[in-house]
């Protein structure tokens, strides 16, 4: 067992940190957020030449080789800041899916512009009637002339509005729920048939509803198996889960920190509220709940990282733990600050939304806790 | 005892019922929207609907406007129009300021401004806290220096969180008129202050439900006559003990939480499980969460009538009523927060104005999800104003079980 980093580890950790520190103050942050699509474009290409973007992607696309715990550095990093720009979308998912289940040809194509910054993507995997469940599917792909044609709804696509390509799960065959029959699609975000409507979120990103009418693609369009997606889904999707937990984590770290500071600067009845007992408490409980989240997280990297038939079971331990913690930790952090955690203009009440919305994406907590029992 | 409810009971619902069907017609309720936004005019237009009736200030003394209600149909009130998903008059004129006048202001006072307060012509707001004076209201530096001639005072300094203040006609506030008292309560005084008075500046502040109802109240050398200084000067803490005995009853908004108990059983109703076979209600999980809010509010109810009961034979709501304002919020918080999960990933859009009555643009998702992370955020103040959640607690303990703190 050994828990220390590498010493390139160590070396990626402390480049995003720095960064974190020098860039992304929280004014600075409202400045990336106004640009005008809703990242700073700057930002993305700085991490293009730092080597961020080709973080997961192998040596031979021109990545640096590296898995689950390297992804996993960045975004809890990515987290203390409240990253804005879509790493997640775009190489953590988008990424993930070339990676795993992408074409040569598919792999040679987009990888390197992933790599080099100049390509968005964004995972259209929603639909209303579904919640959380990835198989639930009534966007189709019927086959037409050589290819197919894709038809459907899919909501809050992350990164919709830059994406370049979609990449769409779809029912190719059976019926709306089975595992089967389930195909993933790379898709121009241009195509005929495409409409998107975008709006930002609660917690400052950018989504997309994303309708798809008859929209042509070919054979060599599909990403993995035919009719067998939903196990490259699945794991595409645990990698998500992993780095959005790690964001949490990042986040949750920066807000019990931010609490216990502010608690001893404030004074009410002539003394730090820190010195009361209750609140004392109610910290403690802040600061239990991210090292608990902190070793989940690293179970499941760690996990991932070994490719072991446990990892899935720990990314869900995982998303209960950032579900309950996430909520706790906010709840108090917002409480702890009084009329001020209430405030757009203190960073709190931000962290506090974006761990609200981590909770309910890729299924929550008791989503998981169902999951977790039936592995 | 008996739950029942009496003849007259039944026969006075029936009399609030034929009311609202008159009264609080459907377009009405359309414009509510789910009541995120506490604007000016939906309030102002129930209130005066109201007070036309004669219904408006149910607590106040009766040959003052008051109602001949029992406890009972207080509460009968309270659910029938929570049920018609009526606004919450606007408290700070009607609760709060006015029991002070009709306990402690002169004759000239009441008259002056109780008729207009239960009419709904004057929108009150309170000027009670500031930057360095939240849960430790009594340290409150805003000063209030009286002039030479005597005839009025010059207040100077910052009030801070001041709902509605936009809105508001008038502003009750707490200042500090001797700075020299030994004890911190001492030494300040209760004004009603006319926010168009020249030196007044008001600033919204924005929150994370996406509104601007509270505010920075500024003050720069704010002309104010002695004769609206209710009582006597450096006595005005003695005054505001009551009115914040007041602000505590009544917050545990029972008859609301109900409705949107029910509100939210229906949404989930319709909102599928995680694997998408069941309705989300059917979810073990889900439906337990549920059934815990609506025992928690059960026992609140009975808990809310007790002290009514109490109060109705005579007398204030003792500390003990601390836990209604406790438990209430809790409840009020635990609701939205079952919302945004039954909204799924449809929480997460953001919609500007989606939650106005009059909004007409295109929802995103049901069209109930759209707002509900904004009312969740909504809901977190309410275990901080009004006395936050740890200040009940520290009453309870102190007042109720006799612990002492260092
Ligand atoms: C939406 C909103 C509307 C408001 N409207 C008004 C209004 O119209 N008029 C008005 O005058 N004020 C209003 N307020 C102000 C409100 O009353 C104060 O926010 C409240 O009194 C808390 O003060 P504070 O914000 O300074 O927090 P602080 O007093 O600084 O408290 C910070 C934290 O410390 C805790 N704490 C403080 N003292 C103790 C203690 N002794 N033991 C344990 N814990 C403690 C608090 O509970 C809180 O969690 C409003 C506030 C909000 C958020």
């Amino acid at each position: 067992m050994d828990f220390n980093l590498s010493e390139e580890q160590t070396m990626l950790q402390d480049s995003v940190s720095r960064f974190i520190q020098n860039s992304y103050g929280f004014e600075d942050r409202k400045k990336y957020i106004a640009a005008d699509n809703g990242f700073s474009a700057e930002n993305w290409n700085m991490f293009a030449e730092l080597g961020w973007l080709g973080i997961p992607f192998a040596e031979e696309h021109g990545g640096f080789g590296g898995g689950a715990l390297e992804t996993m550095m960045v975004m809890e990093e990515f987290g203390k800041g409240l990253v804005i720009e879509p790493f997640l979308a775009t190489v953590v998912l988008g990424g993930g899916f070339l990676s795993k289940g992408g074409t040569p040809v598919q792999q040679e194509q987009l990888i390197p512009s992933i790599i080099e910054g100049k390509l968005q993507l964004a995972f259209a995997f929603v639909e209303p009637q579904g919640r959380f469940n990835l198989a639930d599917l009534t966007t189709t792909a019927t086959a037409s002339g050589d290819g197919y044609s894709i038809s459907g709804h899919k909501g809050v696509v992350l990164n919709g509005p830059s994406a370049d390509k979609l990449i769409v799960t779809t029912r190719t065959s059976g019926d709306q729920r089975d595992e089967s029959g389930i195909t993933v699609f790379l898709v121009d975000a241009n195509a005929a048939g495409v409409s998107r409507r975008n709006y930002p979120t609660i917690d400052a990103m950018q989504g997309s509803e994303i309708t798809f009418n008859d929209v042509k693609v070919s054979a060599d369009d599909i990403i993995g198996e035919l009719n067998n997606g939903l196990p490259l889904i699945q794991s595409v999707v645990d990698d998500g889960l992993l780095a959005i937990c790690a964001e949490a984590v990042g986040a949750m770290e920066v807000l019990y920190k931010t609490t216990v500071d502010y608690s001893k600067q404030r004074k009410q009845f002539d003394v730090a509220i820190g010195s009361f007992q209750a609140l004392q408490h109610r910290m403690v409980d802040m600061f239990i709940e991210h090292e608990q989240s902190k070793s989940l997280m690293l179970l499941a990297a760690m996990r991932l990282a070994e490719g072991s038939d446990e990892a899935s079971k720990a990314i869900s331990a995982l998303k209960v733990q950032i579900g309950k913690a996430g909520r706790y930790v906010g709840q108090q952090a917002v409480q702890l600050h009084g009329g001020m955690g209430q405030t757009e203009e203190l960073n709190v009440g931000h962290y506090f939304k974006r761990l609200t919305m981590i909770s309910h994406t890729f299924g929550n907590a008791d989503f998981h806790l169902n999951r977790f029992g039936e592995l | 005892m008996d739950l029942n409810f009496s003849a007259e009971d039944i026969a006075f619902r029936d009399e609030v019922k034929a009311f609202l069907k008159e009264n609080w017609t459907d377009q009405d309720r359309k414009d509510m929207g789910n009541g995120l936004s506490m604007d000016h005019d939906m309030p102002v237009r129930w209130h005066r609907k109201l007070a036309a009736k004669g219904w408006a200030a149910p607590n106040w003394p009766l040959e003052l406007g008051g109602c001949p209600w029992t406890s009972t149909q207080k509460y009968i009130f309270d659910i029938e129009t929570a049920n018609a998903n009526c606004p919450r008059l606007i408290s700070f004129g009607l609760n709060l300021v006015a029991p002070v006048l009709y306990t402690f202001g002169n004759e000239e006072q009441q008259k002056k401004y109780l008729p207009s307060i239960l009419s709904g012509d004057t929108w009150w707001c309170q000027g009670y806290s500031e930057p360095g004076a939240g849960s430790d209201l009594a340290g409150l530096s805003t000063r209030a220096e009286l002039s030479d001639d005597g005839t009025h005072y010059v207040v100077n300094g910052q009030k801070t969180w001041t709902s509605t203040a936009r809105y508001a006609d008038m502003i009750f506030c707490l200042v500090r008129t001797d700075p020299t008292a030994k004890i911190k309560q001492q030494g300040i005084s209760f004004l009603l202050i006319d926010m168009k008075t020249p030196g007044i500046t008001v600033k919204p502040i924005s929150t994370l439900d996406g509104q601007q109802h509270v505010n920075d109240t500024f003050f720069d050398n704010v002309k104010v006559p002695v004769e609206n200084r209710i009582g006597e000067e450096n006595m005005g803490w003695t005054y505001a003990k009551l009115l914040l005995t007041h602000e505590r009853t009544g917050i545990a908004g029972v008859a609301r939480s109900k409705n949107r108990l029910s509100e939210l059983k229906i949404v989930a109703s319709a909102e599928p499980t995680g694997t998408g076979q069941a309705p989300l209600i059917e979810e073990p999980t889900f439906r337990a969460k549920i059934s815990q809010i609506e025992i928690d509010l059960m026992a609140l109810e009975i808990t809310d009538l007790r002290t009514l009961a109490g109060v109705q034979k005579g007398g204030a709501p003792g500390p003990e009523s601390s836990i209604l304002k406790v438990r209430g919020t809790e409840i009020q918080q635990a609701i939205a927060e079952l919302f945004l999960e039954s909204a799924g990933y449809y929480c997460q859009p953001f919609v500007q104005d989606t939650h106005w009555g009059s909004y007409e643009g295109e929802m995103i998702g049901a069209d109930y999800s759209t707002s509900t992370a904004l009312q969740y955020f909504s809901t977190r103040p309410a275990t901080v104003y009004g006395g936050s959640s740890e200040v009940q607690r520290n009453i309870i303990s102190k007042a109720v079980l006799g612990l002492k703190f260092k």
